[in-house]
Parts: C-alpha cells; structure tokens; sequence
C-alpha cells in the first residue's frame, strides 16, 4: 500500500540544498510563492517503490533568527506544517557554521537527518570526516551525499523514512547548557511559559523563551497578545541582559551563539573531523583563483570582459534559433493571410496576433541563451565576487552589492527581463535599498527594447552600431545609479543592509540545475508573451482599426481609385502604366493614413504632438510608444504598422530600416531621442505587476509615472541639444 | 607578544583571534550567525578592489564585511 511522507529540506545557501533537491526529485517539481510574501516555494515528489514522499525545499538560510522573510518562512512551516522529517543538507567542507542551522533544529525537537554533503570536495581540501562518530556523538542519522552526482540519494531517503517511522512526528528537543547565567531564567521563563499554556502546539516553551532572551521579533510580538505573561518575560530577560551586559560585557544572545558554537565544537573535537596533511597554510583553490579573479586591477577588466563575452555568446548563439521562429512566423503570417478573405478578421490575426505574438516569441531564443549565461555565473559562484567588487560602488549610490544580480538579469547585459529581475531582488534584506532596486532595474536593457535599437541604429548609425548600443548599455547602468542616489536621499531614505556575505567556493553548475533555473526565468518571459502581449497586440490592433474612415471618404478614395484602373487598363507605354501604378500605392498610402489618424490610436497620438514635439516625437511615434506602455516588445511591429504601406505586415527589420532611414522626417538625433525615451520610460505592464507584488501598487505607480517623466526629460535634452550642435 | 586591533586594520595574509564584537541589531546577528564569534581564528585573504569589502576566512569557509562593519570587531594578532 503505497505510504504519504512529508518531508522538508533545509540548509544554509550554498550547501548544494537545490542540487541535492533536484537530484532527488527531478523534473517533478513545481515553484510557487508563499501566499503573501515573497519568497520562492519550491515543491517536489521522490517516488520510491511503496512510498510517495512530498518534499518542501525550504529557503537556504544560516540560522533560525526572525529577521528576514526567508527564515520566518523556514520556521514557520516547520511549527505549522509539521513534516515529518527534516532533512538538513550539510557543506561538509564547513562543517562547523552549517551545524549552526542543524543545533537551532534539534533545539526545536523536529525529527532531523544529516546530508552530509559535497563529501567529494573533502580530500582535495586534506580533510576527513568520520560520518559514524558524528552520528552517534548528535544521536542523529547521518548519510553521505553528493547532490551533484546523485550519490548517497538511496541511503538518504532509507534513513528518512526509518527516522519517519521511528518519531512518528514526534518532536524532542535538544536541552542545551547556556552556562550559569543564563539557564536558571531560561528554566523560570520556560516554566512560566509551560504554565501558561503559551503556543504549546507550535514551540516547545524552553525554545519560546530562548527565542525571547534573543530578541526574537516574531516571539516578541506574539508574546505581546498575552500581556501577564508577557510582563514577567520581559522583566526577567531584561534583568538577565542587565547583568551580563555588566559581568560579561555581552549581550545573552552573544552568549547563546557562543554556548551553540561551543557545542559544535566540543563534538567535533571528540574525532570527527581529521586532517590528513597540514592544512594550516594551505590555501583553497577558490581562494587562490579570487586573487586573481578579484584583484584590483584583473578583477574589475576581467568582470567586464566576461559580461562583453556573455553579450556577444548571447546574440551569437541566439541569432539562429531567432532566425528560425521568424521566418516561421512570417511563413505563418503571408499563409493566413492567403487563406483568409480579405477583411477585418484577416488583418485581426495577421497584423493583430501573428504580427505582435510573433514579434515577441522570436526573442524567446535570446533571453533563454541570456539567463543561461547569467545562470551560469550565479550557480558557479562568480556572482558573488561581482557583489562583493562592485558593493563600495554600489553603495555611493545607496544600493547594497546584491543590487547587480537584479540589474543583469534586468538586462543589464542588453537582452534580459525585468520581470525575473525585479524577482532576483528578493535577495537583498533592507526594504530601501530593495525598492530602489526594484525601481531602477527597469532602465535596463531589456530584451524588448533592444528590438528597437537595432532597428535605429541600423537605420541612422549604420557604421558604428555596435558602439551605440554599448553606450546606450552604459547610459542605462549611469541612468539607474544616478536615479537610485536621487531616490535614496529623497522619498527612500533609509539604512543600508549589512553586506556580511559568504564567498562560496567556485563550483561547476549542475546541466540539470541550469537548465532548470533558466527555463523558470524563461518561462516567465514566454507567459507574458502568451497573455499580456497577445492581449495587448489585440488591443492595439482595435484601437489602430476603429473607429474606421467615414463612408463618404471611403468612397471618394474608392472613386479615385476607379479612375485610376481606368486609366491604367487604357495606357499603352509601360512609363505611363508604372507612373499609374505609383499614384494608386500613393492613394492606398493616404487612405491608410487618413484611417490611422481617424483611429483612436491616431487621435491619442496626434493629441500628444504638442508636448512630444519637443522629443522630436510625431503622432505615428506616439502611437508605438502608447503601445509600448503596455509591452516594449510592440513598439517596433507598431512602428511597422504605422509607417507601412498598405496591408503588408510584419517586413524585416533590415527593409524597415532602409525606409526610415530615407524619411526625410527621421535623423540621427531623433533616432537618439527615441532610443533614450524607449530605454527610460514607464516598464512594461507586467515589470508594473512584479512590483506591485514585491512593493506595493503605490510604488509600482510610482514607477510608471516617475520613469516616464525621466525618461521625457531625458529625450527633449538629447533632442534639443543635438539640434542645436547639428 | 600580541596586540588587540580592529579587524579592519588587518593586513592580507594576517591571521588572529576574535576578542570581542561590539555591534547589536541585525548587523550582530548576522555576524554571529556566520560564526564571528570570540575565540574563532580567522585570516584576511583579501580585499575588494577598492579596498572595500574584506574577505577572511574562518571555520572552513570565506567571508565577506564591508569595512564598516569590521570596525565592530575586535582581534588578537601578533604584533
């Protein structure tokens, strides 16, 4: 009979958790959000021959303290959910700090085994570790892994499912010595809490009042709905901290942490862990490659070069799959359009859906290549030192190092998403610097606007495109400093997070790992495709459409088309026939124009000219920036659309280009003004949403209205200075 | 013979011990949580570019501390 288990796996970043998590599970697992909160939830199912066994991956985290999201979030589904085991995945080349995490869950009384992993990584580094002397010394299960590899997978899930079956959820926590001063209050306060029948059902009462004498913000606030109780636990910690404040000069949190470190130490010391060379002076490899990795000269050109690589890998791989998904969908487009009748429903799914879906699904392949590139560098562990380089930086600026992740997934590298790059802002703990963050990674390049630049810069900086773009990638970076600064010393002061960070040995990403992370991001990217942007395609398309040119004009362009055929059937020289046939595209143009303008769309844009004018901005501009409101990726099929003759669709760029380059009406600087205006300007409809989630919709107004009035007055400055030095 | 310095005025490649750390809040916390806590060997094994943040070593593993923060920790080094 096949039996349920859950179970839930834990540890510090970096200890190969998600390695180990993916190895166990496979495909089979789905990420979500904790209602309410940001934090990733991340679900899976291992099935073994008679056992379903349901596995929560909790957050990484180092320690069970109630100050970020991610621990409260561990916590808490530890007491509320109850799994039945905990498996607390272990970096065995530092072993000391991750036990820090196994002591607070022992502390907590849930049932616990070991992973002991990355016990491959342990005899380069001339260090052995006896897993049964650990075991019995911590009256724990404890199995040997290497997530990467797979091994040890089969003993873990044995050990858990005898642990499961052994404490039948039964929790006994672990009693610990905090010395002389602090065990008789801990002993009064945990009896006071035990009498009160105080959260019996989540937390042990000893745990409750250790968690107090820490300062807990969660203890202390649900502490505070029993005000009698409340009142004697306060008196009797404060009184506590008085005293060894005084006697020790330390706080009882201080003494706690050194009472748990002194635990881990005193069982490591009874032939736990043994070196097998002198590894005093040794010094690790991950170590030896940051001196030069992070050296003061090396360090920052080699960061550079492997971004300017990155982009370069990115479009040079990813050119041919967006090849491919173009012509596909401009096959798609010329066959329906063969196979429909002439009309509005025709030009519905070939202007309207296939034209802006298909924009957008032809980028599918860069951003993928994208986030695998920057997937790589996050799992192999060089994002840390790009944080740890750029954080004295960052930090003029009021951002935290952590800052880069966001900027680069962002498209700080030409070609990513704000999307999953306002989600990578979860990393960073200070509210502040994590809402300027969020409100300047969307100044980056992302991977729909970048359509447009090359469009541009194809048309008006044929020679030197490549630089153009490397300086617009540079503006954006200096654009969302600089706004970042103005942000943090006005409407976003506040603290900064401390940077207190791990450098994590340099590791070879898992192909599982990777391509796992990168489709999650890619996925988000292709969700927005399918729903906001063909929605948002539809829209545009109507409001481009209706209302339609009144009969009376309609019938005087049809008039004067008639005339014309008449004419042309009676010409005899082929001059003549082709002068004719320039006059009646002449007149298709015109009444396509006089239908664009008669359109709501029209209406908006020609109503903005007065104040886009200064820009450099017409009403067929307006049209495509109105749209590109919504979704960056439409601007340039609207564009297309406006300034197209007739009813031919979506035509390549490189044609698109060659016309706009001729409009008498387009220049350089106009072309610059746009791609300022484009790079700067509200984020997209759904960056808009991602915000509001991990701010507040106040903010993510904010951000529309507040980025489109830098990215205006940026745009008339580049406009108007640039006519004036022409 | 030793002598007791901020963190911050350690050179590279310098070994000591922690004395004592003087900072509270979620900065203390987050410290003690890594483990900087008295009596643990470390040794600076570099410094950012810009001479700010210090990376050091302690308990098997590397971490980093904007200077600012080193500032609230006491070492023992020889002098």
């Amino acid at each position: 009979m096949p039996k349920n288990l859950t179970i839930a796996l834990a540890g510090n970043p970096n200890a190969g958790k998600t390695t180990l998590f993916n190895a166990l599970t496979g495909a089979r697992q789905h990420v979500g959000n904790y209602p309410g909160i940001t934090v990733e939830k991340r679900e899976g199912v291992i099935c073994t021959l008679d056992t379903e066994v349901h596995v929560m991956d909790l957050p990484g985290t180092y320690s069970l303290t109630a100050y970020s999201q991610e621990e409260l979030v561990a916590r808490n589904y530890l007491a509320e959910e109850r799994p039945e085991v905990v498996v607390d995945v272990l970096d065995a080349t530092c072993l000391e700090r991750n036990l820090y995490l196994a002591v607070q869950f022992l502390e907590m009384g849930i049932p616990l085994v070991l992973a002991l992993n990355m016990v491959d990584s342990l005899p380069g580094k001339g260090i052995s570790i006896d897993s049964g002397r650990l075991s019995s010394l911590m009256r724990l299960p404890v199995v040997e892994t290497v997530g990467r590899r797979g091994i040890g997978k089969e003993k873990l899930l044995e050990a858990v499912v005898n642990q499961a079956a052994e404490r039948q959820g039964r929790w006994e926590p672990l009693r610990l010595s905090y010395g002389p001063d602090l065990d008789p209050v801990l002993d009064q306060m945990a009896a006071d809490i035990e009498k009160a029948d105080f959260l019996s059902d989540k937390y042990a009462p000893r745990w409750i009042a250790l968690k107090y004498l820490e300062e807990d913000e969660e203890i202390f606030q649900l502490c505070a709905e029993n005000p009698a109780l409340n009142a004697g636990l306060y008196k009797a910690s404060s009184r506590v901290s008085e005293h060894c404040q005084k006697t020790l000069n330390m706080h009882p949190e201080a003494i706690i942490a050194d009472y748990r470190y002194g635990y881990i130490a005193s069982i490591l010391k009874q032939g736990v862990i043994s070196t097998t060379t002198d590894i005093r002076d040794r010094v690790d490899f991950s170590d030896k490659l940051d001196q030069v990795l992070t050296h003061r000269v090396f360090g920052p050109s080699i960061m550079v070069f492997i971004l300017y690589a990155l982009f370069h890998f990115t479009f040079a791989v990813g050119e041919v799959p967006m090849g491919w998904v173009e012509s596909f969908f401009a096959w798609l487009a010329g066959t329906t359009a063969s196979l429909l009748p002439d009309g509005l429903f025709r030009s519905l799914i070939v202007d309207g859906i296939i034209g802006g879906v298909g924009g957008v699904l032809g980028f599918v392949p860069l951003i993928l290549v994208m986030f695998l590139g920057i997937t790589f560098l996050e799992d192999s562990g060089y994002m840390a030192r790009m944080a740890y380089m750029l954080d004295r930086v960052f930090r003029i600026f009021g951002l935290h190092g952590s800052s880069v992740v966001p900027f680069i997934v962002s498209g700080g590298i030409p070609g990513g998403c704000a999307v999953p790059g306002v989600l990578a802002a979860r990393t960073l703990r200070s509210p502040k610097e994590k809402l300027a963050t969020l409100l300047t990674a969307p100044y980056m390049a992302c991977g729909a606007k970048v359509p447009v630049f090359i469009l541009l810069t194809a048309a008006f900086f044929p020679n030197s495109a490549a630089l153009v773009m490397f300086l617009l990638t540079l503006s954006a970076w200096g654009i969302a400093l600089c706004v970042a600064k103005i942000l943090r010393s006005t409407v976003i002061r506040g603290k900064s997070t401390p940077f207190v960070m791990e450098l994590p040995p340099y590791r070879m990403p898992t192909l599982l790992g990777v391509m796992l992370h990168t489709w999650e991001r890619g996925w988000q990217y292709i969700k927005k495709a399918g729903t906001v942007i063909l929605a948002i395609s539809i829209l545009i398309w109507a409001l481009m459409t209706f209302p339609r040119l009144p009969h009376d004009q309609v019938e005087h362009f049809e008039t004067e088309r008639q005339e014309l055929l008449v004419l042309q059937e009676n010409t005899t020289t082929d001059a003549a026939r082709a002068a004719l046939a320039d006059r009646l595209t002449a007149l298709d143009n015109r009444e396509v124009r006089d239908g664009l303008l008669h359109s709501v769309a029209g209406r908006l844009g020609t109503g903005l000219e007065t104040i886009s004018g200064l820009a450099g901005f017409d009403w067929r501009t307006n049209i495509a920036l109105l749209g590109g409101v919504a979704a960056k990726e439409v601007i340039v099929s609207t564009l297309g659309t406006v300034y197209s003759l007739g009813e031919v669709a979506a035509e390549d760029s490189g044609s698109f280009s060659r016309r706009l380059a001729a409009d008498p009406a387009w220049n350089p600087i106009r072309a610059l003004s746009l791609m300022v205006f484009v790079l700067t300007y509200a984020p997209c409809f759904v960056t808009v949403v991602a915000i509001a989630r991990e701010a507040s919709w106040k903010w993510a107004a904010f951000s529309v209205v507040f980025n489109t009035m830098v990215g205006f007055v940026l745009a008339v400055a580049v406009y108007q200075i640039g006519n004036l030095i022409r | 013979m030793t002598k007791q310095i901020s963190l911050r005025q350690m050179h590279i490649h310098q070994k000591g011990t922690i004395i004592s750390i003087a900072a509270g809040g979620e900065l203390g916390r987050r410290i003690r949580d890594m483990g900087l806590v008295p009596n643990t060997e470390i040794e600076i094994v570099g410094k950012a570019p810009l001479k700010d943040p210090v990376a050091l070593r302690l308990r098997g593993f590397t971490l980093t501390l904007r200077n600012s923060e080193a500032d609230f920790i006491t070492v023992e080094v020889d002098s």
